[in-house]
């Protein structure tokens, strides 16, 4: 079980808590959990990534256990403690105001 | 006695704005989608509780949102706008290649008929259709692939295709205007395209005559008359009589013939209403008067109309899908500033009324004339 963590305007958008539970299939990766988080609620169907490059938003970063992953390749592992759901993985709208 | 629903969308959320046919006491619904910006809403003509939302943000991309009920209720539907095809590339600022990116939905027109077929509007410039309520996006391809794309440019708001206009008389004909490309039309329900912008002159391209590159700010006509078309261009307002064949200039005595909306009223096929911004630069009205003004001669000749709008120290936008006419028997006329402020005159112009006056800033407004 994944945990996911999510912002303010997608938790509106899927009329969901902060926090989601996922089971993912296989390998724990940025992209297995993206796209766990798109079966379970197709409402967020790209908004975390484009539909079409299936590239990480500009504005959205991801972290785990105090670290910054947003530029890790979307299919290396994560960290065992996300993996295990003993940390949640953030997606996270980047700090830019607006 | 029938009333109006306003849908205006903002820069932070939707507002549907509700009154009888007096437009004198407004109910205020929203903000619908707080946070986002709602580029535009529009109403099935065939199905006035059939509305399409556009919803996006920077952040996390592009919904379009449905509503089955009058803008009560909303639900998602489709987001994917996949370009036909590889893209290729248009210019950028400087004029070097940029390839077709995706950013957003401008301007959604359903179909006059069908209250599930809906066309989208979108930047980078193209057109799309869905045929099942907004579930499924098929791009009409043949617009952006007709030839002259790679020579396409943004203007300051981004290659947008901003302006739909439809036929009453002809299903298959269709109006587009790009930001800064022009005009195109379609004679075969979208199939093939044609520039339709002879007429138009333009500081800032090589060829001021050029058959592409300009910066149209938006199209207008009346039903009755779906040959005659008015445009608000960057600078110039204009006027076709042959369904874009040719233009000319009917800026006549306006102050200033820069500006972004246009709109032509319900009853009048000959009154058409502007909002003069100063410059290019300079976005706001002249002296600080917000003015709209109005020729009775299809165009050349222009009046200001002045009566309860701010004559001093106001220095907004009115932006180019931020005004609209409803069909009651007296013509109403609306526009949104980039103040958050939605004005309503009820009697065609002659004077004005604030709605509400601090909204986020006004993206667009649309008008519901209700049975």
């Amino acid at each position: 079980m994944i945990r996911v963590v999510l912002p303010a305007h997608l938790r509106e958008l899927g009329h969901l808590d902060r926090e989601v539970e996922l089971d993912v299939v296989g390998q724990a990766t940025q992209r297995s959990v993206i796209d766990a988080l798109e079966a379970s609620y197709p409402v967020l169907t790209g908004t975390i990534r484009d539909p079409v490059s299936q590239r990480r938003r500009a504005f959205v970063r991801f972290f785990a256990c105090e670290e910054d992953l947003s530029h890790a390749s979307p299919d290396a592992p994560l960290p065992d403690a996300v993996a295990t759901g003993a940390e949640p993985f953030f997606v996270v709208g980047a700090m830019a105001g607006g | 006695m029938g009333g109006v629903r306003v849908l205006v969308g903002t820069r932070k959320g939707a507002f549907v704005l509700s009154s009888d046919a007096k437009r004198e006491s407004w109910e205020i619904a929203g903000p619908h989608f707080a946070g986002w910006e709602i580029y535009h809403m529009k109403g099935s003509p065939a199905d006035p509780n059939r509305i399409y939302a556009s919803q996006s943000t920077s952040w996390f991309g592009q919904l379009v949102q449905r509503s089955d009920d009058g803008g009560a209720t909303w639900r998602p539907v489709g987001n994917d706008f996949r370009y036909d095809g590889v893209p290729g590339t248009h210019q950028w600022y400087d004029g070097t290649p940029h390839p077709w990116e995706f950013a957003r939905v401008w301007h959604l027109e359903p179909a006059l008929s069908d209250p599930d077929t809906v066309l989208a509007g979108v930047e980078d410039a193209a057109l799309f259709r869905s045929t099942d309520g907004g579930l499924n996006w098929h791009e009409l391809a043949g617009l952006r692939g007709h030839g002259s794309g790679s020579a396409w440019q943004p203007g300051a708001g981004g290659m947008c295709l901003h302006t739909i206009v439809l036929d009453p008389s002809d299903p298959d004909r269709i109006f587009v205007a790009i930001s800064a490309a022009g005009v195109f039309r379609t004679d075969d329900g979208g199939e093939t395209w044609r520039p339709v912008n002879r007429g138009l002159r333009s500081e800032g391209i090589p060829d001021s005559e050029a058959e592409v590159g300009h910066c149209v700010h938006r199209l207008a006509r009346h039903p009755s008359r779906p040959q005659v078309l008015y445009m608000q261009k960057h600078w110039d307002v204009m006027r076709s009589d042959d369904a874009g064949e040719s233009w000319v200039e009917v800026s006549g005595d306006l102050p200033t013939d820069f500006g972004f909306a246009i709109d032509v009223h319900a009853h009048e096929p000959e009154t058409v209403y502007v909002v003069p911004i100063k410059s290019d630069s300079e976005h706001f009205p002249l002296e600080g008067k917000l003015r709209v003004y109005r020729s009775r001669a299809g165009g050349n000749e222009w009046e200001p109309l002045t009566k309860g709008l701010p004559q001093a120290n106001c220095y907004v936008n009115v932006l180019r899908d931020a005004m609209a006419v409803d069909s009651l028997e007296s013509c109403g006329v609306y526009f949104g500033t980039t103040g958050g402020q939605v004005y309503v005159s009820a009697d065609s112009g002659d004077s004005w009324a604030p709605i509400v006056r601090d909204l986020p800033s006004v993206l667009s407004v649309e008008v519901q004339t209700l049975p």
